[in-house]
């Protein structure tokens, strides 16, 4: 077959002729099935627009079931019917054009000025529609006819298919299809031009319908329910409405039936005609089924996240996918997933039968269901049989050459993982396989921060690549090593999280000391074969311990959260481990790992830090409960007394001096406006330092000081609200003063301005809020509730606008970004050509680094 | 603001028109032709002031927060 290309796509109104050249049968009988159970001649279920049951042929093409695309009908209508899709559009052009000649109502002039116009937006590719609405605006405008004469009455357009026209003597008719029609039709052809519409594919008189097509049944199948009963589609049930109308309809009017009831049946036919469209038209009662159910006809087939195009095209469900629970499993590696056996058993992989790996092929179906088993064998023919119980040996015995095997998925295969909302490319990444028993996916904790997965019952999919092509691809461009530097901000976004922080950090801070026995222990996971000299025989230290899993010679000096971390010949000489050198976002060691020794040692790095770090922690243990919220007495006392009862006392003084109006204002400011500025200050000043007090009493060997300080999880602003003073609490940034009249709540005076009654909770959560802290709490509670909500629905709807914008851009070889029609939309991408991930931080490249590197001397020292 | 102020104002980058030869390289180098360029209207109110006329190329040169230079070009149009 020769293929074509698609030049274009025109979009037209169907004729009433074309309607009828392309129906296949004229739809007169309203019923389906007759009672010999096959589809009634001249029925809605037609035997020759199409076939849905086995075994018969269609009457037209003669293809059986699955072979016949289906061919359309037609209904003659008794009486034209207005196409609600259409009806704004044929209001405007009855105001549009004079009641008696049909012509638009503008001079001639003026149509030449429009239709240039009308060109020139055609010749852009431009929208024509911003013209076409000058056109009816200017039109309408003129009362009488310069063609003509004749004097235009106005037109009321009665949602949704009724127009009127009134006179001025306020008289009015109501202007029937068929006038309405009339009118249409005596539109001359050059001036259609004019509402943008092209005269040989959509007359303005085909938006009144005299013919309706009726889809072919495939479009509309039934289904047979178990009781043997047919349950028809809700479009054939419209269909069978609107011909059962229709038909009442002829037979009154040919009976002579006065014009009263005429009109009902018309407006009924207009009913279903309508309904049978769009069953949503705002002032019409959608059609229902007999259950109540409203029916879903043409428009809401096509409408909407379920509909046709954002539910079926767009959006398709695939094979070879499985989706679970999620769970952690710190052991195995950074790119791996841990596959439940019964997920893997399910999904499979195609293999070609081949000389080098017949044998193996017929091990593995010879193990039939088992574990590293098949499912089905396709035979060099192409015919595929199920692997059962009873014939798997005679099946391996039968494998050959050209055969193909339906394999499980087993160790190493290459999936892809995903977690939804996949808002960038790392929300789907390609990992390898690893069967385990249990029913979870087994995912390492470090890459939870692409996916922002956690284990609170998060679900995540995977995918098996099912073409040697595909899994190269995934290799190559997915895999997680790959992806450990974010293009986003061009710094690893895999990397430790909470423990693995934690648990560095133990081992990492002060001088540890380690025998050889406990050595061995937390290596026992790594692949290290030299431990090295002990530095203080026999004992090594924390530091060293880390050292061995960083690579050979590497050299990196940076600022920690806690001190300056010097690394030298693949050596930790100073400072601790923290966030900021193997968190995810930050992570200074890894991202210098990946970029000086390339991704595998990077995987490596962070596989041993991981591992280091759980079985440190697991070593040394580490818990945090209430009592790591203790203060001592002498501390509580200074924060009531230092702290919290000083600040009051400075509002109260603060008060008392604004009602003395004493208080001068700030510039800019009211008087009450400053007022609320200093409390608030001053509020803030007292929970900061209640927080200073709390943290001296504190040290770092309490674990939530540990957590806060090494940016493992949590701040320390946390810990003060939980050990120490819980804080001022607002709304939009200040304190709460909603509620009644001049006061918060009933326990307050009117007009009170003291700090407990506008949201200041003294306590911490460790001693537990007052009834009206407690409410304040709530209050400011909600609103970052009600904030985080907004936003995330609003930024999603941003981003996904963006999305549609720029997924056509392209960076092209030359360092363009160009669109689809190759018009450069940037001369440089980014404006200086770097990949945020292969630069150094905005920079092409790190000079500075690299004479550090070279020379060995600092810059600028 | 007072005309022929604008051009002078700090966030009003440098819009120069171009020569046809080096209109000429410009369309050469990127292998374009004139169609392709990023548009600017002929009602920008820089291109009301610079004088420039429907189908001229201007070469923008602005500071960029990224690169520090940047240097667009733009076809007038309608």
């Amino acid at each position: 077959m020769r293929t074509k290309r698609i030049k274009g796509i025109k979009f037209g109104l169907l004729s009433p002729t074309e309607i009828r050249r392309m129906s296949a049968a004229k739809i007169i009988t309203a019923d389906t099935y007759g009672e010999d159970g096959f589809p009634i001649e001249m029925g809605l279920v037609n035997q020759r627009i199409g076939v849905i049951d086995p075994g018969l042929r269609c009457k037209t093409c003669g293809g059986r079931m699955g072979e016949c695309p289906g061919h359309f009908g037609h209904i003659e209508l008794a009486a034209p019917v207005i196409h609600v899709g259409y009806a704004k559009l044929i209001y405007r052009m009855l105001s549009a054009t004079c009641r008696k000649c049909g012509r638009v109502l503008l001079e001639e002039k003026e149509k030449k000025r429009f239709l240039a116009e009308i060109e020139r937006q055609k010749e852009k590719q431009a929208d024509v529609g911003d013209v076409v609405k000058q056109v009816f605006k200017e039109a309408v405008k003129n009362a009488v006819c310069m063609y003509c004469g004749e004097h235009q009455k106005v037109i009321k357009y009665d949602k949704p298919t009724t127009y009127i026209e009134i006179d001025e003597e306020e008289k009015k008719r109501r202007l029937m299809p068929t006038d309405v029609r009339e009118r249409l039709e005596r539109i001359p052809d050059e001036d259609i031009a004019l509402f943008g519409m092209d005269p040989k594919s959509a007359r303005p008189e085909w938006m009144v319908l005299t013919v309706l097509p009726v889809p072919p049944v495939t479009a509309r199948p039934s289904i047979t329910l178990e009781s043997g009963q047919r349950s028809e589609d809700d479009l054939t049930h419209k269909l069978v409405d609107i011909i059962r109308i229709n038909q009442r309809f002829m037979e009154n009017r040919d009976a002579g039936a006065p014009q009263l009831i005429i009109e009902d049946l018309w407006e009924l036919l207009q009913y279903h005609v309508s309904t049978y469209f769009n069953n949503e038209i705002p002032g019409l009662p959608p059609a229902r089924h007999r259950s109540g159910r409203p029916l879903k006809t043409m428009e809401q087939r096509l409408k909407g996240k379920e509909g046709r195009f954002r539910g079926s095209l767009s959006g398709k469900r695939v094979n070879f996918s499985a989706r679970t629970v999620i769970s952690p499993d710190p052991d195995i590696d950074i790119d791996e997933v841990g596959v439940p056996e019964e997920i893997a058993k399910e999904l499979t992989i195609t293999v070609n039968v081949t000389e080098r790996n017949l044998e193996s092929m017929r091990e593995t179906v010879r193990r039939g269901k088992r574990h590293p088993g098949a499912n089905y064998v396709r035979r060099a023919d192409g015919k595929k049989v199920k692997i059962t119980e009873i014939n798997y040996g005679m099946l391996a015995d039968e494998l050959d050459i050209g055969w193909k095997v339906e394999r499980h998925l087993r160790d190493g295969d290459i999936v892809l993982f995903n977690r939804q909302p996949s808002l960038h490319r790392v929300s789907i990444m390609a990992h390898r396989v690893r069967v385990m028993p249990g029913k979870t996916f087994r995912l390492n904790p470090t890459v939870c921060p692409p996916y922002n997965a956690d284990y609170d019952g998060d679900e995540m999919n995977l995918h098996v690549l099912q073409t040697e092509e595909a899994r190269a691809e995934a290799r190559i461009l997915m895999a997680v090593e790959r992806n450990i530097i974010s293009p986003r901000f061009g710094r690893p976004i895999i990397g430790g999280i909470h423990d693995y922080i934690t648990g560095l950090f133990l081992l990492t801070w002060g001088e540890k000391k380690f025998e050889r026995e406990e050595v061995l222990a937390l290596l026992r996971k790594i692949d290290i074969d030299d431990l090295g000299k002990p530095a203080e025989a026999p004992y090594w230290t924390g530091k060293q311990i880390f050292s061995m899993i960083l690579p050979k010679g590497l050299n990196l000096q940076f600022r920690g959260r806690i001190n300056d971390v010097i690394i030298r010949e693949g050596e930790l000489i100073s400072g601790v481990i923290d966030e900021a050198a193997i968190g995810s976002f930050k992570g200074i060691i890894i991202d210098r790992i990946f970029r000086q020794y390339g991704e595998k040692a990077a995987k490596k790095f962070i596989n041993d830090a991981s591992r280091l770090a759980i079985n440190y922690i697991l070593h040394a243990g580490f818990s945090f409960g209430i009592s790591d919220e203790d203060i001592p007495k002498e501390g509580e006392e200074q924060i009531r007394e230092e702290a919290v009862r000083e600040a009051e006392h400075k509002v109260e003084e603060l008060i008392r001096a604004y009602e003395a109006e004493e208080l001068e204002a700030l510039p800019g400011r009211t008087l009450e406006e400053t007022l609320e500025l200093l409390i608030m200050q001053e509020l803030g000043r007292a929970r900061d330092e209640a927080g200073d007090i709390a943290e001296r009493y504190l040290g770092i060997e309490n674990a939530a000081v540990l957590m806060a300080k090494s940016g493992a999880r949590g701040s320390m602003l946390n810990l003060t609200q939980m050990a120490a003073c819980v804080g001022q609490q607002s709304v939009r940034g200040e304190r709460i003063r909603r509620g009644y009249q001049g006061r918060t709540l009933p326990h307050f005076k009117s007009g009170d301005l003291s700090a407990d009654a506008h949201g200041f909770v003294r306590a911490s959560f460790k001693d537990g809020l007052s009834p009206t802290e407690y409410f304040f709490h709530a209050v400011g509670g909600r609103e970052a509730l009600v904030d985080t909500a907004v936003r995330t629905s609003q930024s999603g709807y941003f981003q996904r606008r963006l999305i549609n914008a720029l997924q056509d851009l392209e960076v092209k070889n030359d360092g363009t970004v160009r669109e689809t029609r190759d018009t450069i939309v940037q001369f440089k991408y980014g404006e200086d050509s770097v990949d945020p991930s292969k630069g150094e931080y905005g920079k092409v490249v790190d000079i500075d680094e690299i004479i550090r590197e070279a020379t060995g001397a600092e810059v600028g020292a | 603001m007072k005309k022929g102020k604008i051009l002078e104002h700090e966030l009003v980058p440098k819009h120069e028109i171009m020569e046809e030869s080096e209109v000429k390289e410009l369309l050469d180098t990127y292998k374009i032709k004139k169609e392709q360029i990023p548009k600017i209207k002929i009602s920008d109110a820089v291109i009301k002031e610079i004088k420039a006329e429907v189908g001229d190329v201007v070469k923008i040169t602005r500071q960029s927060r990224i690169a520090g230079k940047y240097i667009s070009y733009r076809l007038v149009t309608e």
